[in-house]
């Protein structure tokens, strides 16, 4: 494998994690729009811890997630006391803040850049998100995933039927966030330099679009919009400057042909019989 | 002692008074009916029943404990289910995994599928859809797949909010045949129904409620023919249905 194919496998990776980062709150209903925020928290704690604090590499990217998910869970309750738009504009807020406060934060380089000395491989970071995928899938196939869809589609019903509706919101915000700050940390570690502006509104929004685009209705969705996102623009690379004018217009036509995603249902397995060949 | 007391219930939305002083019981294993115009505060007193909505005074003692302040979810797992008003199943989700929901709280995964079994078995049409979103069922199949729903809670009092509303009179009667069937089975049930006729036919014991407080209640056939509830509630059709009707 060539350099450039592992370097795109690792973009293609990390863009996969904050795609799941992203779907796990909005399988709830909920729209992150500051996922770059919680990566960044992840990113930072992770460098910082193995800077300063000699933390090894593992460990510091599990504390980044760790971060991540703690600011999430704090800002968890006031932020889902809102809906819809709302919590969209909230969490973009949010986002927002965290960038603005690592720019203007002294200890970690502020706007000048916070070069981390641990490295971690390409490796680490595909098996890494391997590990992911395969919990995010193991996830999506427990009672947990199907009160998430059941409060997405109906939150008073869920709630007149006894599920904990805030705790499982608060779950899957704390969720997301925590893969959003593993990202962050691998990110950090894998390319041995953090800045804040790497971490703003374009990155958020692209790795909403991902699940947008995927599909928001099985875990395949995120993958795809992932794999679609990063992979395309690379194949489109020969045509030079019209890439992003082609990738625009192929996005606009897969919305026109699929406006929930391309993934709607879930993946027809091979090896899993579909509902229609069960029943006589 | 009784399965659910409700005593001196007072909700308010705002400065609207909903429930004033509200005092019933549910005795265990009957059919308890609540009748009453829209605005009497019937839905209310379910959602209370249930605590999705917080009681400005008053207790509710549920199986002998006392639930006042408990969350829903605690209150579903010690046996209040309710069939919300217009069903309210997830039409986005398939008939399964409404069933399913049903059942989140319970651990016994095998007793669960042994269920859905027996709720297949009975609705045919269910089972033949199982994996497609219920917003392909009728309205009436949407009420028995509610039903189903809330039965997979295994409650010890069923709770249902007017659930003819909309419903073909085919539907009602399999709808009624189906209230007495479990009933016969030894659940309790509190029924809000408009069908006024119907509910008295099939309860135990009536409950009438005029703006939040309990002005009549007692046995089902004595209220039938009662002038004052004839006048006020029940129009032309107050006679009580002649019989319980059998089991569709």
């Amino acid at each position: 494998m060539t350099a450039y194919q592992t370097g795109l496998l690792v973009i293609l990776a990390l863009n996969v994690l904050g795609a799941f980062a992203v779907y796990l709150p909005l399988s709830a209903g909920q729209l992150n729009l500051g996922i770059a925020g919680f990566m960044a928290v992840g990113a930072y704690a992770a460098a910082w811890l193995g800077n300063e604090q000699g933390w090894g590499a593992t460990a510091a990217i599990a504390a980044g997630g760790g971060a991540a998910a703690l600011v999430a869970c704090a800002v968890a309750v006031p932020i889902l006391r809102t809906h819809g738009i709302y919590l969209a504009l909230a969490t973009f807020a949010l986002g927002q803040v965290i960038t603005a406060v690592f720019l203007n934060l002294e200890p970690v380089g502020a706007a000048a850049g916070y070069p981390v000395t641990e490295h971690i491989g390409p490796a680490a970071v595909l098996l890494t998100t391997l590990g992911v995928a395969a919990l995010v899938l193991l996830l999506s196939c427990t009672r947990f995933a199907l009160c998430l869809t059941a409060i997405r589609s109906d939150a008073v019903v869920a709630d007149l039927m006894g599920m904990p509706v805030r705790a499982l919101k608060v779950a899957a915000f704390t969720l997301g966030a925590a893969i959003a700050g593993l990202s962050g940390g691998l990110y950090a570690l894998h390319y041995n330099y953090v800045e804040a502006q790497h971490f703003g509104v374009m990155l958020s929004t692209y790795t909403v679009l991902y699940v947008l685009l995927g599909g928001t209705r099985s875990v395949w969705g995120p993958i795809l919009g992932a794999a679609f996102f990063t992979l395309i623009p690379e194949l489109l690379r020969a045509s030079a400057g019209w890439r992003y004018a082609i990738f625009a217009l192929l996005v606009i036509l897969f919305m026109a042909w699929r406006p929930a995603g391309l993934l709607t249902g879930g993946l027809r397995l091979p090896w899993r019989r579909r509902a229609a060949e069960e029943t006589p | 002692m009784a399965l659910l007391d409700i005593e001196n219930l007072a909700v308010s939305y705002g400065p609207v008074a909903a429930l004033r002083g509200v005092t019933l019981a549910v005795e265990e294993g009957r059919i308890t009916t609540i009748l009453g115009a829209n605005g009497a505060g019937k839905s209310t007193l379910l959602r209370a029943a249930l605590g999705a909505v917080a009681p400005r005074a008053g207790t509710i003692r549920f199986a002998g404990a006392d639930v006042t302040r408990l969350p829903v979810h605690k209150r579903v797992a010690a046996g209040l289910s309710l069939v919300p008003e217009g069903r309210r199943i997830l039409i986005t989700m398939t008939i399964e995994e409404n069933l399913l929901l049903g059942a989140h709280l319970r651990p016994d995964q095998g007793a669960v599928r042994a269920e859905m079994a027996a709720i297949y078995d009975r609705f045919p049409n269910l089972a033949s859809r199982r994996h497609m979103a219920a917003a392909c069922l009728s309205g009436g199949e949407q009420q028995m797949l509610a039903i189903g729903r809330a039965m997979l809670a295994r409650p010890r009092l069923l709770m249902l909010d007017e659930p003819s509303l909309g419903l073909s009179p085919l539907f009602v009667e399999r709808l009624f045949g189906l209230i007495a069937e479990l009933n016969r089975g030894g659940l309790s049930m509190l029924l809000v129904e408009q069908n006024t006729g119907l509910a008295l036919g099939v309860a135990h014991h009536a409950v009438v409620l005029e703006l939040g407080r309990v002005v009549m209640q007692g046995d089902p056939a004595v209220l039938a023919r009662d002038p004052r509830l004839q006048e006020a509630y029940l129009g032309e059709s107050a006679e009580p249905a002649p019989q319980p009707i059998p089991a569709a």
